[in-house]
């Protein structure tokens, strides 16, 4: 054997020639350089032959009766398809319209007769080289494509795992309208809404530096403790103080979590927002008077635990309001042009929304006619949350399981909250696990949340910080709430909140009876409106009113007693 | 090379300067920038001036930057920044970690 064919193995070669004595000579030479060879007569003969046995390799003669060498060319790059199979014409054609007719037949190059041993091997192996690299681009694009449905194929069902944990939530209330893309765990954002336990809502949005793997990898954590943490009645500050811990514990220093988190409470007309790091979110009246509220922080997973601030901004609203956010995949959709949509594209399109249209809408369009695509927005969020009248709103299913287990039903419980704990602690959550022990009582956690929260608010910011509640119906006065809040919080070193627990089953179910003390000065509950009343109706519109008259409404009794700085109530629950 | 390194007259100070796009492409140079900037170096200079461009994933190698030098203590100056940059420093609140110029 040749030492040429050594070099690459024996190759299968195919030749077709009408001259019986030139295809002898050239089949003698090939067998001799090592390779195996195939021969023909015409173009029939070769196309047959090809179809057949597959060579690696075809000598065409140009000039032959039948079939010539130009549609037998035709005919075999067709049948090879996208198998690079080098076709080489023999001829002894100089005229370069000629040659030029064989390459456009589907040649890859030309052998000139008489035929020179020598040229004849550089050829066959110039061709080979470039049939192998061919054959290896082929295989690894083959092997792409391969673990590239493979890789969509794991996603998609990572995604089903993902979303069992970060299930969409309340995201389909009616006061909601998103766009998320479907993958778009993977390309960093996470998108969660949940109901509080006493209504309202809590909405995070988040996008993660980075993609794919561990930006999907670092969402799980943030959906189970955001809806764990939810559902239990923490509020957004503690949420985020929670998440932002455990990103930092575990990413990578130089990945973090862009964020939003939105606290929405009806009732009160409400709105708290915490950003880091994504862009502005809108709050856009129904007045269609518009002010954004810019990243006021750093993202979560780069601030330490003392260092982070969960210090959420307080905006008050009105039915109708909108908030609207989004992540940067917004603000960096592209036209043809590569010009960025950025804050002004959102600005002209929120403008653009006018009185009666929806933001939404109007972002939508905005950024459609800006890309001039009808589909994008793979790697972008888009949210936007209405206040409505909580009545109105669908009373979402209570998803939560119920617990097997036997739980207390006689039992009771004293605890109280002292002195700094006020003013860093929020015993809500944890008195309502307490509750939620008693087996049959955890259908009412949103009563017994709403119960145990205006017994708290009460007692913290009427009796012991003795805020007066009319302050928060002006808007100078709602700041002016906030602020002394605050500042009164730190004077609370003598104070305390003193809850007397007491469950025991009836023959209808049960009876929790609560009792709420705290250090303050009380209130002269013997002329307070809505204590006289029974009426309902006439309970008005006032915060302080309105605490009391659910506390009225949910309850059997409730009494006040001392100078009104102890109240107790009497709570029924049903089989 | 989009990323060139130089250090003050005492050697304590490495300025550090970005040509160009600052994103992951330019990860390991500017690694490599910073932790062969000498012994001798208690502070950094970013320098941002032909910077034109900044991604989170740059924003994270600020942050990797900041932990090599020390964290808390790190003394890291980001200087000369473009408009398009700056804005994306500020909406991430980088300035509560790093000292913008």
């Amino acid at each position: 054997m040749d030492e040429s064919a050594a070099e690459s193995g024996p190759l299968n070669i195919l030749i077709a020639d009408d001259n019986d004595s030139d295809r002898l000579i050239l089949k003698t030479l090939l067998k001799r350089l090592g390779h195996d060879v195939l021969d023909a007569a015409n173009g029939e003969e070769a196309v047959a032959l090809f179809r057949s046995k597959g060579p690696d390799i075809v000598l065409l003669d140009v000039l032959m009766p039948g079939m010539d060498g130009m549609e037998a060319a035709r005919q075999i790059k067709e049948l090879a398809a996208e198998r690079l199979v080098p076709l080489i014409f023999i001829t002894s054609l100089t005229e370069v319209e000629a040659l030029a007719k064989c390459l456009e037949a589907g040649g890859d190059g030309f052998l000139s007769k008489p035929y020179n041993r020598v040229m004849i091997k550089a050829k066959i192996n110039a061709f080979n080289r470039m049939r192998l690299m061919h054959q290896a681009l082929s295989d690894q694009r083959d092997l792409m494509l391969a673990r590239n449905r493979q890789l969509l194929e794991e996603q998609h069902v990572a995604r089903r795992v993902f979303d069992n944990v970060a299930h969409t939530g309340c995201l389909n209330a009616a006061n909601i309208r998103y766009h998320a893309s479907p993958l778009s765990v993977f390309s960093g954002d996470v998108l969660f809404a949940s109901p509080r336990p006493a209504g309202g809502m809590l909405v995070f949005a988040g996008d993660f530096t980075g993609h794919g793997l561990p930006a999907a990898i670092g969402a799980m954590p943030i959906a189970e403790t955001f809806y764990g943490m939810a559902s239990k009645g923490f509020n957004g500050s503690d949420i985020l103080r929670e998440i932002n811990q455990k990103l930092v514990r575990i990413l990578p220093k130089d990945m973090f979590c862009c964020a939003v988190m939105v606290e929405a409470d009806f009732g009160l007309n409400q709105l708290n927002v915490w950003n880091g790091g994504l862009p502005d979110t809108w709050l856009i009246r129904s007045s269609s008077e518009r002010f954004i509220l810019p990243s006021l922080h750093l993202p979560l997973g780069i601030l330490s635990a003392e260092q982070f601030s969960a210090e959420m901004e307080i905006v008050r609203s009105l039915p109708g309001d909108r908030l609207l956010l989004m992540t940067d995949g917004v603000l960096e959709c592209a036209n043809g042009e590569g010009q960025l949509f950025g804050e002004q594209g959102v600005r002209l399109a929120v403008e653009s929304a006018g009185a009666e249209g929806h933001p939404f809408d109007a972002l939508m369009a905005g950024i459609q006619r800006f890309t001039g695509h009808q589909k994008f927005g793979d790697d972008l969020t888009l949210f936007c949350l209405e206040m409505v009248d909580e009545a109105g709103l669908t009373v979402l299913p209570d998803n939560t399981a119920p617990s097997t287990l036997a739980g207390p039903t006689q039992w009771k419980c004293v605890y109280e909250v002292q002195g700094r704990t006020l003013e860093e602690f929020n015993p809500l959550p944890l008195l309502l696990h307490i509750c939620m022990e008693v087996p049959g009582l955890r259908r009412k956690s949103g009563e017994i949340y709403t119960l145990l929260s205006e017994l708290y608010n009460n007692a913290l910011e009427h009796g012991v910080l003795e805020l007066p509640s009319e302050w928060k119906y002006t808007s100078e006065g709602f700041n002016r709430y906030y602020s002394e809040r605050t500042s009164r919080l730190g004077t609370v070193s003598n104070h305390y909140i003193r809850f007397n627990f007491h469950h025991e089953p009836m023959h209808w179910g049960g009876r929790l009876s609560v009792v709420c003390e705290d250090s303050g000065r009380g209130f002269d509950f013997q002329s307070h409106p809505v204590l006289q009343s029974t009426e309902m109706a006439q309970s008005g519109p006032r915060y302080g009113g309105r605490g009391l008259a659910l506390l009225k409404r949910l309850t059997e009794s409730i009494r006040f007693h001392e100078q009104g700085n102890r109240v107790e109530i009497v709570y029924d629950w049903y089989l | 090379m989009p990323i060139h390194t130089r250090s003050s007259h005492d050697g304590q100070i490495l300025i550090i300067s970005i040509d160009g796009r600052f994103d992951f492409s330019t990860h390991q140079a500017f690694r490599d920038a910073y932790e062969h900037g000498g012994k001798d170096v208690d502070g950094y200079i970013v320098d941002l001036s032909d910077a034109t461009y900044l991604d989170s994933s740059a924003l994270g190698m600020l942050l990797l930057l900041r932990d090599y030098a020390g964290g808390d203590n790190a003394n890291i100056a980001i200087e000369n920044c473009n408009n398009d940059v700056r804005k994306i420093l500020t909406i991430s609140n980088f300035e509560q970690l790093f000292t913008i110029r």
